[in-house]
């Protein structure tokens, strides 16, 4: 199985961050997100994070939300995850990012089994801690899983140790006290958090929540190893006309973000 | 008489836990803490006890209904929390939870309703102590209650309709929490139920047990020993575990709590969360959950706005699985004919909410025998269901006219 770990640290080596590209599995339909991550991909991704739309998403901001209400009422299933995993497994990395009831429904040690045949990387569990995570430590060990926790600017050292110390693959760090959407200025408390995170290990951290441009992809780029962007990229999914109109905007905003993500779209810098 | 649950982090068994996001760890310690070092604190306590004398009105009676009793068929004692401030129990929670805001050096306040009871009840709390109130509420019920939207307007609270989702009390719930993650500094989340993740459950808990810590010695005084049955309706869950922890240790008590069991349990359309639900992860904590085969949250369906939650309380569902207590589904019609018989023999019309628990009654009366004294929790008034109640009875032609009267309301405060 392929963890998604080498493949952001050889970005790294390469002098740049890793793009990680987020888009809900079964939005608009499960084929047409499938010719979506292909974008991703096409775009230049380096990993692709599958969402697995969920009926009460607390951490999700209006966009995300709507992504989500749409793939549920188009009868998006959970098992749709693997088949949409299926297709970009072959060529970059990809996560699943899932709330906890959907696999605790599925059972854990079941969903954990079907990730992996699907040639899935791991789970990204925005709701679920370290402290109430031993059934899917336990089943991500057995089926050589990624897991990835994410960690907050009001995460104290002691939750910043306890994160590092589950996660594999990298840490997720939010990069805002808030919800997942596009914001115009970059976190000033992004920086700061990826710095106390440094000293508690040497895992490759991600930096996401509100990055939506090439340049807000750069000025992350400057101090994260990776690059995640969700929201944005949703956006011009529900502003495209139609499925092809939303893979050429999907392709061409994924392709700005990955110059940014390689330092060519430098931002201004913040102080 | 300390109850031993939960345990250090929060879990009731296997219910309960914290299933939030990281960001809101750390606001969850610092309530915990605040509220376990404020519970020690004997000056917190009696700033408590006195606000719940001098303010809500308690403690609240406990009334021998001789004439609901002859119809039961057992002797039913009811807790008169229908007779506080605000009108249900919930003042105690939000009593106890503003003092908390107070104490942590917050200024603001958020909240979740439903119906608007809690949304009322908070309001009413932040205006006694001068914080900023934001309440959110599904947009369909800002429709269905608008009323109450009078209220919470009148007592400075900003209301907050909410369009996302089934537009309900969940995604109210999911709204306020989204508020929460973005505004931890200066805000506390007022949680209106024993649900949530670790503090709440505990923390409401022990806001609301005077219910069951002043029913237990207004027994002993009226009786000279213990009641035979503690019953109450179950939404969350809040004035249920209010009850039933002052004799959760007190194993001659039986106890048991009533569902809404909406148009009948076998159509599907129902908040019955532990008879029908299984156990899943929503809101923060563990517990039974009504859900699909994909653990996508299902829609619950009551008369009573008050008990339409798709989830309910970690230690309710604990005490259901270890068998201490029944949890049993009412019918929308049940409810209804209790709240009317009540009305009828005592004179006090009781919440839809509360007659839920009424109704169930006359099994437990049937189960224990016409010796048998049990103690009800009337847990709130039912004036706020006169609309509903008088579409259901065809008392009168009240829509037309209600209507036009809320409309004003709303218009002149807004």
């Amino acid at each position: 199985m392929t963890s998604v770990g080498p493949t952001v640290v050889a970005a790294r080596a390469d002098g740049r961050a890793a793009l990680i590209g987020y888009l809900p599995a079964g939005f608009p339909t499960v084929e047409g997100s499938i010719a979506l991550m292909q974008a991703l991909v096409d775009g230049g991704v380096d990993v692709v994070e599958v969402g697995l739309p969920y009926s009460d998403p607390v951490i999700d901001g209006p966009t995300i939300q709507a992504a989500a209400e749409t793939a549920l009422a188009a009868g998006s299933r959970t098992t749709d995850v693997f088949h949409v995993v299926e297709a970009t497994a072959a060529r970059v990395p990809t996560l699943v990012m899932t709330y906890w009831n959907p696999v605790q429904r599925y059972g854990v040690e079941r969903f954990a089994a079907d990730l992996a045949a699907a040639g899935g990387a791991g789970l990204i569990t925005p709701d679920l801690i370290p402290d109430e995570a031993g059934d899917w430590v336990t089943a991500a060990d057995r089926h050589d899983l990624d897991k990835v926790f994410l960690v907050a600017p009001s995460s104290r050292s002691e939750r910043l140790r306890l994160a590092a110390e589950h996660c594999r693959g990298f840490v997720y760090a939010t990069a805002v006290m808030g919800v997942t959407g596009a914001r115009d200025e970059t976190s000033s408390a992004a920086p700061g958090l990826v710095r106390r995170l440094r000293e508690v290990t040497d895992l490759p951290v991600g930096v996401g929540l509100g990055v939506s441009s090439g340049a807000q992809a750069a000025e992350v780029a400057s101090y994260a190893d990776a690059v995640i962007v969700g929201s944005a990229l949703v956006r011009t999914v529900l502003d495209a006309a139609g499925l092809d109109e939303a893979v050429e905007s999907v392709t061409k905003l994924t392709r700005e973000l990955a110059g940014g993500a390689r330092g060519e779209l430098r931002g201004p810098a913040q102080s | 008489m300390t109850h031993p649950m939960p345990d250090a982090t929060g879990h009731f068994g296997r219910f309960g836990g914290r299933f939030m996001p990281e960001a809101l760890i750390a606001p969850l310690d610092e309530l915990e803490d605040c509220w376990r070092t404020a519970m020690a604190d004997d000056a917190f306590t009696g700033e408590f006890r006195r606000l719940l004398s001098e303010y809500g009105g308690l403690p609240s009676l406990l009334y021998d209904a001789s004439r609901f009793s002859e119809v039961v068929g057992a002797r039913v004692l009811l807790k008169r929390e229908d007779l506080n401030h605000t009108g249900a129990h919930k003042i105690r929670n939000v009593l106890g939870q503003a003092l908390l805001t107070q104490r942590m050096g917050k200024k603001r306040v958020i909240a979740e309703t439903g119906a608007g009871q809690h949304g009322v009840a908070a309001a009413t709390a932040c205006a006694y102590f001068g914080l900023e109130c934001v309440v959110y509420m599904g947009e369909v019920d800002t429709e269905r209650q608008a009323l109450n939207v009078a209220r919470m307007k009148m007592l400075g609270a900003e209301v907050v309709p909410v369009a996302s989702g089934s537009r309900t009390l969940k995604d109210a719930i999911n709204e306020a929490l989204r508020d929460w993650v973005a505004n931890v500094d200066s805000t506390h989340y007022l949680l209106g139920t024993a649900a949530g993740a670790h503090p709440f459950p505990a923390m409401v808990r022990d806001f609301t047990r005077g219910i069951g810590d002043e029913a237990r010695a207004q027994s002993l005084e009226l009786l000279g020993r213990l009641p035979d049955g503690a019953l109450a309706c179950v939404g969350g869950g809040s004035n249920a575990i209010g009850l039933f922890a002052a004799f959760v240790d007190d194993p001659d008590v039986r106890l048991f709590g009533f569902e809404a069991g909406g148009d009948g349990f076998e159509t599907g359309r129902h908040a019955a969360t532990i008879s029908a639900g299984e156990v899943g992860v929503l809101h923060g904590t563990r517990s039974f959950l009504l859900q699909d085969e994909d653990g996508q949250t299902v829609e619950s369906h009551s008369i009573s706005a008050g008990l339409d939650y798709p989830g309910v309380g970690p230690e309710h569902a604990w005490l259901a699985d270890t068998g201490r207590a029944s949890y049993r589904p009412i019918t929308d019609a049940q409810a209804m004919d209790a709240m009317v018989v009540l009305a009828k023999t005592e004179g006090i019309i009781p919440a839809i909410e509360s007659a839920h628990a009424l109704a169930g009654a006359y099994d437990v009366a049937t189960e224990l025998g016409p010796d048998a004294t049990l103690v009800v929790c009337l847990s709130g008034r039912g004036d706020k269901d006169m609309v509903t109640a008088a579409t259901w009875f065809d008392l009168v032609d009240l829509s037309d006219v209600v209507e036009d009267v809320v409309e004003d309301a709303v218009g002149d405060l807004s």
